[in-house]
């Protein structure tokens, strides 16, 4: 059954312990599933490898925007003090860098926390108010003591009863259908 | 023939009591304890630590929070004084043109110190005993920045003049000069507080989500699932969440280190005997961590008592952050040392003279208090007994604050007060709006503080969770993959 099925929908299941959700995970990798999360209340050692994801691109972003960040103050110090208001202090030349090396770290920082802040944000396409995940009950236990995957509805593979029987085969300790429009 | 923890016994064992003594031995100091204790579940951690800002506020928390927002309110008073009549209302006057004001400034950041210290290079150098008390270091961190920046806002006198500090586009076609230390300073401190803000509120989402899962009336849980933004836990989001974190934690590393450097450079690159001194920005570092050691360990006290977390902020904890109080001790009071002997291998009349008046000058009393407070009791903390014993730490890390703002004192004033022409040599004393704008952001401190554990949980419980042993894969496993 291949039908397209509504974007709000999924199936939550539920296991035992941090073990079983790693090992589980790398058995719905290897099933062929694309749009599933394993879902914990703190980060798994272990679990990108488990699920097959790549690393983070943020590194790159931040380290981009920090040395953006280092040019344009550098830039701001040069052009305030040489070019639209040149002052002689102590008789050091307009273009001191050792003394603009300061802010310019600074700023190099102060834009990459930025960008690892609201980079972070947008990798996650947080913020986000509705997920599916949010329609069953159990969704709090995430947060709390619980470890659950999620398989999207949108999956191509996704089929409620096969895909339900597959999670039970591996361990699952309980099965949850969730529908968002129900 | 018997191994016993690594090291091998030969012979025989003589007796039951060798064994025992062993026992205890491999107990006390060959294995870590666990880092939380009680074995507690991850449940029992989310609902002890979310309890306390569920329930309903105690009665004596209003008690404290009447007192100390008193307090806020005489600072609130003293700056309105302050803007309306100007800065001739506090001691400060030539030569001592620096008076509370910038010691107060620098006695605040150095405080923040702690909090990223713990946050950031303990999280770098995988110290997981940081979890129990990063959150409440980090709050303490930004509260201590704040009250640190009213003080280069407010000593500039004519606060509506404040935005000359920032590079703006004007009318007088002026610009900053980024030639000044003090310029480094408005940059370095501004993205201190943004960086540290930007830390705590990160580590905060997947608390605050769990906060939100909790939430029984319907205005918690729109206001705590508008703070959580949506975060559901998914190893998608952990894995940006986890690399984000490193990153800040990475970025937050040479900025701390940075700050109070640059903070100890208003000081070292003027040409005054005392402070132009290259010493400056690591003795300045040091004494940041040691003062924000200090206060972490007094609030730390406090909470724990208060709120039951004895099993997690354990003794443990108050043990390793007096050695680091130990480390920074012995670092400050180096410091102290090399000053006086650069000062005498120098031969320079000027710096002699100001190392001798601060020593035994008018001032002396300040400059011992300061020895006392900083070298001497922290020698304390090299028996295991007395970092482990409460009293010892309380009063002890209390002491240590004290003399970290004398230390202030000495490097501003006793440096300021006997310049190169004696005829302007003056005692330099403080107003009563000095005293009341510190005490007052004493009360700001402790009112932001007050707020920040009533409303926000105090200890990260998803870091917490993640050091338990049962959060390990293989801990269920059995060795057996």
């Amino acid at each position: 059954m291949a039908v397209r099925q509504k974007n709000n929908r999924g199936i939550l299941a539920e296991f035992k312990d941090t073990h079983d959700l790693l090992v589980a995970a790398a058995k719905v990798r290897d099933a062929g599933y694309k749009a599933f999360d394993c879902l914990s209340p703190f980060p798994i050692h272990g679990m990108d490898e488990a699920m097959g994801l790549k690393r983070s691109p943020l590194g790159w972003m931040v380290g981009i925007m920090s040395l953006v960040g280092a040019g344009l103050a550098l830039l701001l110090q040069w052009w305030t003090s040489s070019v639209a208001y040149p002052l002689v202090i102590s008789g050091k030349p307009f273009f001191s860098f050792q003394a603009y090396v300061p802010i310019t770290f600074g700023i190099a920082v102060l834009l990459g926390a930025l960008t690892s802040f609201f980079g972070m944000l947008a990798l996650n396409r947080l913020p986000r108010l509705h997920h599916p995940v949010f329609y069953s009950d159990r969704s709090a236990k995430i947060t709390d003591d619980g470890f659950f995957i999620f398989i999207e509805s949108h999956d191509e593979k996704y089929d409620e009863k096969q895909s339900g029987d597959f999670l039970q085969g591996i361990g699952a300790v309980s099965i949850e259908m969730v529908r968002g429009d129900a | 023939m018997q191994t016993f923890a690594g090291i091998i016994i030969t012979g025989k064992i003589p007796g039951e009591n060798l064994n025992t003594a062993l026992n205890e031995l491999d107990h006390t100091y060959l294995y870590d304890p666990p880092l939380i204790e009680g074995k507690p579940s991850f449940a029992t951690i989310s609902a002890e630590i979310s309890d306390i800002v569920e329930k309903k506020t105690p009665r004596p928390w209003f008690l404290v929070f009447g007192f100390t927002v008193s307090l806020t309110l005489v600072l609130f008073g003293c700056l309105g004084y302050l803007f309306v009549e100007g800065i001739g209302i506090w001691g400060v006057n030539i030569p001592v043109g620096w008076g509370w004001a910038i010691i107060n400034f620098v006695f605040w950041v150095g405080i923040g110190h702690a909090g990223t210290l713990i946050s950031a290079i303990l999280f770098l150098l995988r110290q997981k005993w940081r979890t129990s008390i990063n959150r409440f270091a980090e709050a303490m961190t930004l509260f201590a920045v704040i009250c640190a920046l009213l003080f280069p806002l407010v000593h500039v006198g004519r606060i509506w003049f404040v935005y000359w500090f920032f590079p703006i586009p004007n009318q007088m076609q002026m610009w900053p000069n980024f030639r000044s230390a003090l310029m480094w300073d408005v940059f370095a401190v501004s993205t201190y507080f943004i960086v540290s803000a930007l830390f705590w509120y990160v580590g905060l989402i997947p608390d605050l989500a769990t906060l939100r899962d909790r939430a029984k009336s319907g205005v918690r849980k729109i206001v705590l699932g508008f703070f959580a933004m949506g975060w559901r836990g998914g190893n998608r989001q952990w894995k940006h969440y986890e690399m984000a974190y490193l990153l800040l934690a990475g970025l937050s590393t040479p900025l701390v280190l940075s700050v109070h450097s640059v903070v100890s450079t208003d000081f070292a690159t003027s040409i005054l005997p005392g402070w132009h001194s290259t010493i400056f920005p690591p003795y300045f570092v040091a004494g940041a961590i040691f003062s924000g050691f200090a206060m972490v360990t007094t609030l730390g006290i406090m909470v724990r008592r208060i709120y039951h977390l004895e099993h997690i902020i354990t003794l443990g904890h108050l043990d390793k952050m007096a050695k680091i109080m130990l480390a920074t001790a012995l670092m400050v009071g180096y410091a102290y040392t090399a000053e006086f002997f650069i000062a005498w291998y120098s031969a320079n009349d000027y710096e002699m003279t100001a190392f001798m008046l601060r020593a035994f000058g008018p001032y002396a009393w300040g400059y011992w208090i300061m020895i006392s407070c900083n070298v001497l009791v922290p020698q304390l903390f090299w028996f295991r007994r007395l970092r482990r014993s409460i009293p010892v730490m309380f009063v002890a890390s209390i002491l240590i604050n004290v003399g970290m703002w004398f230390e202030r004192f000495v490097i501003v004033v006793s440096s300021l007060a006997n310049d190169f022409l004696p005829s302007s040599w003056d005692y330099y004393k403080p107003t009563i709006y000095d005293i009341g704008t510190f005490v007052g952001t004493i009360g700001l401190f402790l009112t932001l503080f007050l707020l920040f554990i009533r409303f926000l949980p105090m200890v990260a419980m998803s870091e917490v969770k993640g050091v338990l042993p049962q959060a390990e894969p293989h801990y269920h496993d059995n060795g057996k993959e």
